[in-house]
């Protein structure tokens, strides 16, 4: 090969991986902003929930000593819904509160506080873990999940347990937040609805009167001041239907991960 | 490939030094961890501090941040605290400018994450395929690499090797590179960087990885407190990633220093080009020929 052509291909060469690399990381940039880019790179979450349903379908999460518990529990995402109706609630230490369970059921009713709190129970030194990174780590004890539906007695055709909130997401007072689990989490031991941290009734910072703890999941899915539980078939009729408040801004609906 | 393994050319001789299987591979690797360190900087940005334990809250303070502080005139200056120790980095750790030129508060800057604003469901999107992509890859990479005898053959050093490890550090300290026949194998210094980055390093990061995924915690309950616990893991996690940046940063340069055109094109078209004239070109040919049957 003549000297010449082997220079012209090396500054071929070097372009060419330059500007690959400017491509690829500007295109990754303007690529996020495209639907179809999303949609393709969340086919992993399928593959990540399929191998940890595979793995660990009912396994316990870790649970912890009373002294590895976090000096104050972080209060994170809406401190107080400050709604009037909330604040109603607050003020009369929510006497009038009733947790409606509805949908597919056989049964639907309405509990108070009390009759939760009779209901059988679970108590947990559990480990909670942000999407943004940190954890802190908090006692819980709340009514199960499981005695809640085995009283109301899910349709065969329900698949999900819908979580409403009465914590508005926008400042106007909308956009109520929702959550949304399958039945491997609402029938797992450690999924409960808390009334209590640490020992003392659920403050209002962290989701006063009941918030669920699903335990295998990250912080987003723990829906605080949980006032409707609706059992569906399918959640792409709620909200904007990908199953939850954060969802529905791209945050994955499986957030074991 | 239908080219002969061994070319002779002026002054030495050409022949194939990657197989095409370890080259599709390599640059897999190049986007993979490309995209995932820049998009787990994107994730780290979402809460700019590390830990050590099992949690965040445990009454002490992070072992390293990145925080804005504000200044007498009513400004920001970013800094980085690691072991209570604070250094002003602003302008690239803890505040620093956007495409549109706005100081903005955040860990790591624009032009070092994915995507280039704070978006952490994106960061985190990117990051979580991309960590498929490594470890299908790398899963891949050790079924041929043991199958086909790269490991035993040119990553495990030889006894000859190990004694001449001295001068083999001698030999890097001082730039000094064979380009004769000794360069045709790996030497010494550079099978065990492979070997630790391969079977140590990347493996360490990927089950850290998992260690920081709450429903991966579940499969035996407590492993993530073996090294500590979740928030150990994170910051385990955050450190193999910049190790890793290490050891590619010496990689290059060393790729540059012996020889970059060279060794660009021997990880591109496989061909590898030796000055001194083959003593053992037989043996060698044998074993491109091999390499070419695989």
């Amino acid at each position: 090969m003549k000297r010449s052509d082997r220079r012209k291909r090396r500054r071929f060469l070097a372009r060419a991986f330059g500007l690959a690399g400017a491509g690829m990381l500007a295109g990754c940039d303007r690529l996020s902003q495209t639907s179809w880019v999303p949609s393709v790179l969340g086919a992993a979450d399928h593959l990540s929930e399929g191998a940890a349903k595979l793995v660990a379908r009912k396994a316990m999460a870790q649970e912890f000593a009373p002294a590895d518990r976090s000096p104050t529990f972080r209060s994170n995402g809406t401190a107080d819904p400050g709604t009037e109706d909330y604040q109603a609630l607050v003020d009369d230490g929510f006497a009038s509160y009733r947790l409606v369970v509805d949908g597919l059921v056989a049964h639907p009713r309405q509990w108070t506080l009390d009759e939760l709190r009779a209901m059988p129970s679970r108590s947990q030194i559990t480990r909670h873990d942000c999407v943004e990174g940190w954890s802190a780590i908090g006692q819980w004890k709340g009514a199960r999940l499981s005695a809640i539906l085995a009283a109301v007695q899910p349709k065969p055709e329900a698949r999900y347990v819908v979580f409403h909130c009465a914590d508005p997401m926008e400042a106007d007072g909308t956009d109520l937040y929702y959550e949304s689990i399958d039945f491997d989490d609402a029938y797992h031991e450690q999924t409960i609805l808390a009334y209590e941290l640490n020992g003392a009734a659920l403050p209002v910072a962290n989701g006063a009167p009941l918030r669920l703890r699903v335990e295998r999941q990250l912080g987003y899915k723990h829906a605080k001041y949980v006032m409707r539980l609706e059992l569906v078939q399918s959640f792409a009729a709620i909200g904007e239907g990908k199953g939850g408040y954060w969802e529905d801004q791209g945050y994955q609906w499986y957030a074991g991960i | 490939m239908a080219d002969a393994a061994v070319v002779r050319v002026e002054g030495g001789y050409t022949y194939r030094r990657h197989a095409l299987a370890l080259r599709v591979m390599h640059w897999i690797n190049v986007v993979a961890l490309t995209i995932l360190l820049m998009s787990g900087l994107g994730i780290f940005n979402a809460h700019p501090a590390l830990y050590w334990g099992l949690s965040s809250y445990q009454g002490k303070p992070p072992v390293l941040s990145m925080t804005a502080v504000a200044t007498p005139d009513g400004d920001r200056r970013g800094v980085t605290v690691v072991l209570g120790h604070t250094f002003d980095t602003d302008g690239v750790f803890g505040v620093s400018k956007q495409p549109n030129g706005q100081r903005a508060i955040r860990g790591f800057p624009w032009w070092l994450t994915i995507p280039d604003q704070l978006w952490l469901s994106m960061s985190r999107a990117w990051h979580f395929f991309f960590a498929w992509v490594l470890v299908l890859n790398g899963l891949a990479y050790l079924a041929w690499a043991i199958a086909s005898r790269h490991v035993a053959r040119d990553l495990a050093p030889t006894r000859t090797d190990w004694a001449g490890i001295g001068r083999s550090i001698a030999d890097h300290l001082k730039f000094r590179h064979d380009d004769g026949e000794a360069a045709t194998r790996y030497n010494v210094l550079q099978k065990l960087a492979y070997l630790v980055v391969i079977f140590v390093l990347l493996p360490l990061t990927i089950l850290m990885g998992l260690a920081m995924s709450p429903r991966i915690d579940t499969v035996f309950t407590g492993w993530v407190d073996l090294v500590g616990g979740r928030q150990s893991a994170r910051t385990i996690h955050f450190i193999c990633a910049w190790l890793i940046v290490l050891f590619v940063a010496i990689h290059v340069f060393q790729v540059i220093v012996t020889g970059l055109w060279n060794n660009l094109r021997s990880m591109i078209t496989g061909r590898f080009h030796v000055r001194t004239a083959p003593a053992a070109q037989p043996a060698i040919a044998a074993e491109g020929g091999e390499r070419e049957a695989q």
